[in-house]
């Protein structure tokens, strides 16, 4: 995968690019705004990680430009500003996700991940298959091994969001955002209840879980390994 | 100091009293109502004095008639009779008659300049004509309206009248004109002083106590006389404003307090922390868990940063920003449903009640759900038992459009005093000192309500808390 990383902070940006690499990435970088605004129209990108404060040039004010040419690389804003407010102005410039600083670099990786992914065309399946695990996304129903597991609307949700980003580490404020809309912190780890509510239902007498916590990162649902 | 820079001085003195608005306001007085009536009085003076001439020319026309009839009846000996009576009265008028060769024969003026008399014997109009009058033995100088006619016989007859009348109804004009200047200028004068004395010198007073409070006296006011003037309307304005202004800065100064204080023991264990295992045995796994360790103190370091930056937007701003009309039923339900599975897990119940109907509020959907997450939370973290079990009501009444919200429990509720500290910032009761958490979450809840114009109110329910947000009516 392509990414752009438009960041000013010589330290920052140096980590993200080598973390990133490291995690199988190409990765090009742009120390200010115009080297930004320059990247983002010469070069093809799979992602733009873009910073709001920049020297020369405001970051939100790249992609404003990129959405006003038509050009439809998902962007994620990163900015030291991170209030409800702030992620507003971020997604209303035209910024597919926010992320205020400082984040875990697992919490960046997995939301520039799942961008590339939202982004890939032929995204609109009626189903999907983890190993044995069936989501049926007009029914509404799931199936393990062939058996029908009972779940709540949220719990469905939740499910639908992991196995659509299946063998993709996903974070908790990520869960949060895209399945219940809240962006705000919620000091004690409500998810994890959720997700061990969830995992009692689907994992529970299987000799293979699907559904796996990742230390200090998430969660991710993947395949068994053979 | 040389008499150079004893000038330069004084003119600076002139300088700076010439930029007050008492003396400006001053001269602008003086020099409106000057001219105002200057123009009066030229106005008035050259009226009155057409008047005058208008009198003094029907007056001679007059003259010049009856002396023709005079004549016509009784010829020349009868004319000179009442030429002569006529001009005997007091204030009489000129009468001047010449024979055919121009020797006078008749009239009350010793001496005429040449020319004084029409050549074509006739004047239609009367015209000013200066002359020689003796008055007490003096000879002195006059101007006179004259118009001469000649007789049928060939005779010239001379009628006038003085123009003294006029010259001196210009006089007192010109007279009242100056009083009037002297006048005003006096009046300049007092509204000078009553200026710079009385509204001036509030003026100052305002500056000199703003002055005192920009140099750091805060809790400095300014003076309310009790008139209910325009002043002291401005001096309360700015009174609430500074009490507004102490508010914010006490806030800060308590958040700086805070922060010192509380922020300070999670970075000594940091700080602790590292340098023990710097100190400690150099193995891989000592390392990883000491950095483990630090990484989760880091992250709640920036929860707490974050907190702190929300309530102190939140309570800097008037409203809340994209407002929008949320449904709060839906809401109490998505939000209950987050954390219902908290409760279940500690054996405990959390329950929803919501009244039927249409409960709407004008509001940020996200800051609302954070303040009611907040709740819950503390609701469950406090709201425990004897056993530990947490028992949560939320129940949304709606009354006449009303709208609350409570989240009520059971637990340790917080002793009476503490209700009120409960919701300044940092503020943990010594009893959950060691429970997770901020200490920032009923200040964020606070914060959110103000914002949202809901009154947030902390009661006993015995056993428990009840927390109540009403909306306030409109």
């Amino acid at each position: 995968m392509r990414i752009l990383i438009v960041e000013d902070d010589r330290e920052a940006a140096a980590y993200l690019v080598k973390a990133l690499r490291e995690a199988g990435h190409v990765v090009e970088h742009a120390a200010d705004g115009d080297d930004g605004a320059h990247a983002v129209t010469t070069g093809t990108y799979d992602v733009v990680v873009m910073d709001r404060m920049l020297p020369k040039r405001d970051g939100l004010s790249i992609v404003q430009d990129m959405r006003a040419r038509g050009d439809v690389t998902p962007v994620l804003v990163l900015s030291a500003l991170g209030q409800v407010d702030d992620r507003v102005d971020g997604l209303r410039a035209g910024g597919d996700d926010y992320l205020a600083k400082p984040y875990a670099f697992t919490e960046l990786l997995a939301r520039v991940e799942a961008l590339a992914r939202r982004h890939r065309p032929g995204d609109v399946e009626t189903s999907y298959r983890v190993g044995d695990l069936v989501l049926d996304r007009l029914s509404h129903t799931v199936a393990r091994a062939g058996e029908d597991v009972v779940l709540q609307p949220r719990e469905f949700r939740l499910l639908e969001y992991l196995m659509k980003n299946a063998g993709q580490v996903v974070t908790r404020t990520m869960l949060l955002e895209n399945v219940w809309d809240y962006h705000f912190d919620p000091q004690t780890n409500v998810i994890d209840v959720h997700i061990s509510r969830l995992r009692a239902k689907i994992d529970k007498g299987q000799d293979k879980p699907l559904l796996h916590t990742v230390r200090g990162a998430g969660y991710v649902i993947r395949e068994p390994a053979k | 100091m040389t008499l150079r820079a004893a000038l330069a001085d004084r003119f600076a003195a002139l300088g700076r009293l010439a930029r007050t608005t008492a003396v400006r306001l001053s001269l602008l007085y003086l020099v409106v109502f000057s001219a105002f009536t200057v123009f009066l009085i030229v106005g008035v003076t050259h009226d009155a004095g057409r008047l005058v001439t208008r009198q003094l020319h029907e007056a001679i026309d007059a003259d010049v008639e009856a002396l023709q009839d005079q004549f016509r009846d009784g010829g020349l000996v009868r004319m000179i009779d009442t030429l002569d009576d006529r001009g005997r009265r007091p204030g009489a008028g000129l009468y001047y008659v010449v024979d055919t060769a121009g020797n006078p024969i008749a009239g009350n003026v010793g001496e005429l300049p040449p020319g004084a008399l029409a050549a074509d014997g006739d004047d239609d109009d009367p015209r000013p004509l200066p002359y020689v009058r003796f008055e007490n033995g003096r000879e002195v100088e006059h101007v006179a309206l004259v118009r001469s006619f000649r007789l049928d016989n060939g005779f010239q007859v001379l009628v006038g009248r003085d123009l003294g009348e006029r010259d001196r109804l210009r006089q007192v004009f010109r007279k009242s004109f100056r009083y009037v200047v002297v006048l005003m200028v006096v009046i300049a004068g007092l509204t000078w002083w009553f200026l710079s004395r009385r509204v001036l010198r509030r003026i100052d007073q305002v500056s000199a106590a703003s002055r005192r409070i920009v140099d750091g006296d805060l809790s400095g006011r300014l003076a309310v006389t009790g008139s209910g003037d325009e002043f002291d309307r401005l001096a309360v304005g700015l009174n609430d404003m500074l009490e507004r202004i102490g508010g914010l800065m006490r806030g800060v100064k308590e958040v700086g307090d805070a922060v010192a204080h509380d922020l300070k023991t999670p970075l000594t264990r940091l700080r602790n922390r590292t340098e023990a295992a710097l100190a400690g045995p150099e193995s891989a796994e000592a390392y990883r868990e000491a950095l483990e360790a630090t990484l989760d103190e880091s992250n709640a370091l920036i929860r707490t940063f974050d907190a702190l930056l929300t309530i102190s937007r939140l309570e800097a701003g008037a409203g809340p920003r994209d407002a929008v009309a949320v449904d709060v039923a839906a809401l109490v339900r998505e939000v209950c449903e987050l954390y219902e599975p908290l409760a279940e897990e500690a054996g405990g119940t959390l329950v929803a009640e919501i009244a039927a109907g249409d409960h709407i509020l004008t509001g940020n959907r996200e800051l609302l759900a954070q303040a009611l997450a907040n709740l819950l939370d503390n609701a469950l973290k406090y709201g425990r038992d004897a056993n530990g079990v947490p028992t949560v009501v939320v129940s949304l009444a709606g009354s006449d459009g009303d709208l609350a919200r409570s989240g009520g429990d059971r637990g340790a509720g917080g002793a009476a005093p503490d209700r009120d500290r409960i919701l300044g910032r940092f503020v943990r009761l010594e009893a959950s000192r060691s429970a997770p958490g901020s200490g920032l979450g009923l200040s964020l809840v606070a914060a959110i309500a103000r914002l949202h114009r809901l009154d947030l109110s902390l009661a006993d329910a015995a056993p428990g808390l009840r927390v109540t947000l009403a909306a306030r009516h409109a």
